[in-house]
């Protein structure tokens, strides 16, 4: 892999490329731009605000003060997909998707891709991410991981990276839905323009998606419930969310039990049995029994239940091992190995920091590259080397040096940027994509997902906890 | 299908709204009879302090009885669990937790009067701001009443908030009757000084009562009226009799929802039947103070056994 040098790099703009001008999926949206009076999409700036503090589209910082609740920024500037784009895009996605599946299936089973030496045992086999009690167990329907969202990022004009697979349990879809409620009360004649394809049926397609993998022996229609951690969770809105636009009930760990051999929650007429579960609770909390014993937040005996095939819970258990970092250098041989096909979507190339050659090149390189934790998320502990000082790189390689195989460290990628509307008119900044992927009988990925964007002039961190905003994602119809 | 604890959570989100405004009115009562009379004022604020179920907690903390100590208190102190701020914010958590049971516009309207409370109790209310700062709290709770009221299906989910706005109503004004229950009892004279014409205004005006008062009696205050008025009147929207109508009907229509009686609607019938069956002069032969005593720790039972039946915990 070509080591990337750290100058800033001329970064591909979605809407206006430096080379070849504005480009065709946003001729219809620079139109209208053009129309508007500036004064006037300030004011709806200040309007979208507004709509989001007062339905408490909030969410918590953890590690700071007063834990208060902060709104995620939005940029009224849609980022624009062609629709041709799209159909690359989901093709590439569904084979990932469908890898992940068949290697978690593997994984806990007869570890083919480990005996034919394509990744390394002691990966799996140290990992804490892999679940020993999913040994042998499969899921209903034989589906792992059901709902996904994978980071994709762009380079150029016909270069998308998988960033991340997020297969545990992805947030944001909520943001997703709710920007573009925003953008069609702030804009409705925008739409009424240009033919944007529809997201708002997600929560639909989540229940049935959720139904179809019921346990086999639920009769009639599946109870469904949505576990969470409780309202003071970071992500609780998104929980309320979905469990409301589905239809079902929002529970936490103190409402369930398990009442003769099934999970049941308490109602005010008494225990109610629940046949599939999606938690957005982490593996360590799921049951108090199995995991962590001073977990709260679960269901004490779930595992049992799971395990006797009387419940679903999405995602499984132990999908973690399938998007670990770690594993993450290994996709595009896991993805050939599951479906005997190239990868359609590329990895960013990455250094694993446990292998001697690669750790030597990155403590050399670090000021170039972006470090990351194996198993950390949210953009906390990772660096990013071309932004970082001097003092900063020296201490992170102090960290590095003393457990290398907690890193791992990719080039600086000049991420594709999109215009934010600022006070001094458009601007450009980083953004990534987190499409969400449905997996049941079938794949469904509803067209648009969640792109964040650095606010920050230069930064290529686009997490919300680190100052990150969010832009309604348009596919068009065309 | 309703989940234990989200009924607990309306339950509570309820009685905690009831308190927000139940403080401004208490205080507003109290900054009433403190203009009104310049003398025993800290008498007054004690009596406030006394309905408000706070007294003791206050006395921890000032040693002074002043309109400033008292309205800080019962507004916007956060230490004190019960005053209008603590409430507001009792009530959003809760309202946050069971979010999926309330409509768009009901979440809305509690949340909106949490941000505007908060922001407006951030610092101590100047003395002279202290009417608009009261009315301000009862229009944000009206508000969130409006928005209830005018777009929440009627079943379970209703029912169950109701259950915690009538409880606590019942609760609060029978404490206001409670603590001024002496200057309500029978005097040689019949009729009243100027200064029973105060404390008897006051406790009007304590539920809001004052104007609507003279529309169903004479227009002369007298004690018995009054107390006919706040226990027996079942037009009254925060009589006692008023609170248990609503509460014996919500059981009710639980009951049928559920096929199910259990021991909150034997306790709810019981008090029902001896607002309806007695007169005031049965109450006040039989001792004005036994009475509400009686009632208040009833009342009391009856949240404990709705908590119970309906598997809050």
């Amino acid at each position: 892999m070509a080591p990337q040098g750290s100058m800033r790099l001329a970064a591909f703009d979605e809407m206006l490329p430096e080379v070849s001008g504005l480009r065709k999926p946003y001729s219809a949206y620079d139109r209208w731009l053009k129309e508007q009076d500036p004064a006037r999409l300030t004011e709806k700036m200040q309007d979208a605000e507004r709509v989001f503090r007062k339905t408490g589209i909030t969410f918590a910082v953890y590690g700071e003060q007063e834990a208060s609740e902060r709104l995620i920024p939005f940029d009224i500037v849609p980022r624009i997909i062609s629709g041709n784009e799209w159909r690359r895009l989901t093709q590439g996605i569904e084979q990932r998707v469908q890898a992940l599946n068949a290697f978690l299936d593997d994984i806990y089973h007869r570890q083919e891709i480990l005996r034919a030496g394509r990744v390394p045992k002691e990966l799996i086999a140290k990992n804490e991410a892999f679940l020993p009690e999913m040994i042998g167990v499969r899921p209903p329907a034989g589906v792992y991981t059901h709902i996904i969202g994978v980071d994709i990022v762009r380079i150029s004009e016909n270069e998308f990276y998988v960033l991340e697979d997020n297969a545990r349990t992805p947030s944001g879809v909520s943001y997703m839905l709710e920007n573009r409620e925003t953008m069609m009360q702030l804009f409705p004649e925008l739409f009424q323009q240009i033919k944007v394809r529809p997201v708002e049926n997600y929560p639909q397609l989540l229940r049935q998606s959720l139904a179809a993998v019921r346990p086999q022996s639920t009769k009639g229609a599946p109870t469904i419930a949505v576990l969470t951690p409780g309202s003071f969770n970071s992500a609780y809105f998104e929980h309320a969310f979905l469990a409301d636009q589905m239809g079902v009930q929002l529970v936490e760990g103190q409402d369930l039990r398990v009442v003769d051999g099934h999970v049941a929650m308490r109602t005010t007429e008494g225990y109610k049995q629940i046949d599939v579960l999606y938690r957005r609770v982490d593996d360590s909390f799921l049951d108090p029994l199995t995991f962590r014993p001073d977990s709260a937040l679960g269901v004490p005996g779930i595992m049992d239940v799971y395990r006797a095939g009387n419940i679903t819970i999405a995602n499984a258990p132990g999908t973690g091992i399938a998007d670990d970092k770690a594993i993450y250098s290994y996709m595009p041989e896991i993805v050939e190995f599951y479906t005997g096909r190239k990868a359609m979507l590329g990895n960013i190339p990455t250094w694993r920091c446990s292998e001697p050659d690669s750790l030597k090149y990155v403590l050399e390189h670090i000021d170039e590259l972006v470090i990351k934790e194996v198993h950390g998320s949210g953009g906390y502990g990772m660096l990013v080397g071309p932004a970082a000082t001097k003092k900063e790189c020296e201490e992170f390689s102090k960290k590095l040096a003393a457990k290398p195989s907690n890193y791992i460290a990719q080039p600086t990628l000049a991420l594709s940027t999109c215009p934010i509307l600022t006070d001094k008119g458009l601007a450009p900044r980083h953004v990534d994509l987190r499409p969400y992927v449905l997996v049941s009988d079938r794949i469904q990925i509803v067209p648009g997902g969640l792109t964040r964007v650095a606010l920050k002039e230069g930064s290529l961190v686009v997490n919300s906890s680190q100052g990150g905003g969010t832009k309604d994602t348009w596919v068009l119809d065309d | 299908m309703l989940l234990g604890r989200t009924a607990n959570g309306l339950y509570w989100m309820n009685r905690y709204i009831e308190r927000a405004e139940n403080m401004a009115r208490l205080v507003d009562a109290g900054l009433r009879m403190a203009l009104t009379r310049t003398q025993n004022a800290s008498e007054e604020w004690n009596s406030v302090l006394l309905s408000a179920g706070s007294d003791a907690s206050f006395t921890q903390k000032y040693s002074d009885y002043t309109a400033a100590n008292v309205a800080d208190y019962l507004l916007r102190d956060t230490s004190n669990p019960s005053s209008t701020m603590s409430s507001i914010e009792t009530a959003r958590n809760n309202a946050r937790m069971v979010r999926t049971a309330l409509t768009r516009e009901t979440w809305e309207s509690i949340n909106e009067a949490w941000m505007s409370l908060k922001r407006m109790l951030a610092k101590p209310i100047d003395e002279r701001d202290l009417p608009n700062a009261l009315d301000a709290i009862k229009r944000e709770t009206a508000l969130i009443r409006g928005s209830f009221y005018g777009t929440m299906l009627r079943n379970e989910i209703f029912d169950f908030s109701q259950l915690g706005t009538y409880v606590e109503r019942a609760d609060n004004t029978a404490r206001i009757l409670d603590v001024k229950y002496y200057v309500l009892l029978p005097s040689i004279s019949w009729v009243g000084s100027t200064l029973d014409n105060y404390q008897w205004e006051s406790i009007l005006r304590s539920v809001s009562a004052h104007r609507s008062y003279r529309w169903v009696y004479d227009a002369d205050y007298k004690p018995s009226n009054i107390a006919d008025y706040l226990i027996l009147n079942v037009r009254m929207p925060r009589s006692l009799t008023f609170c248990y109508r609503f509460l014996t009907e919500h059981l009710k229509f639980l009951g049928d929802d559920y096929g199910e009686r259990h021991a909150c609607h034997a306790t709810a019938a019981k008090t029902q039947a001896m607002l309806t069956a007695g007169s005031i002069k049965d109450i006040f032969d039989a001792g004005l103070h036994e009475f509400l005593a009686n009632f208040i720790r009833d009342n009391t039972r009856l949240g404990d056994e709705i908590a119970q039946d309906y598997r809050f915990y």
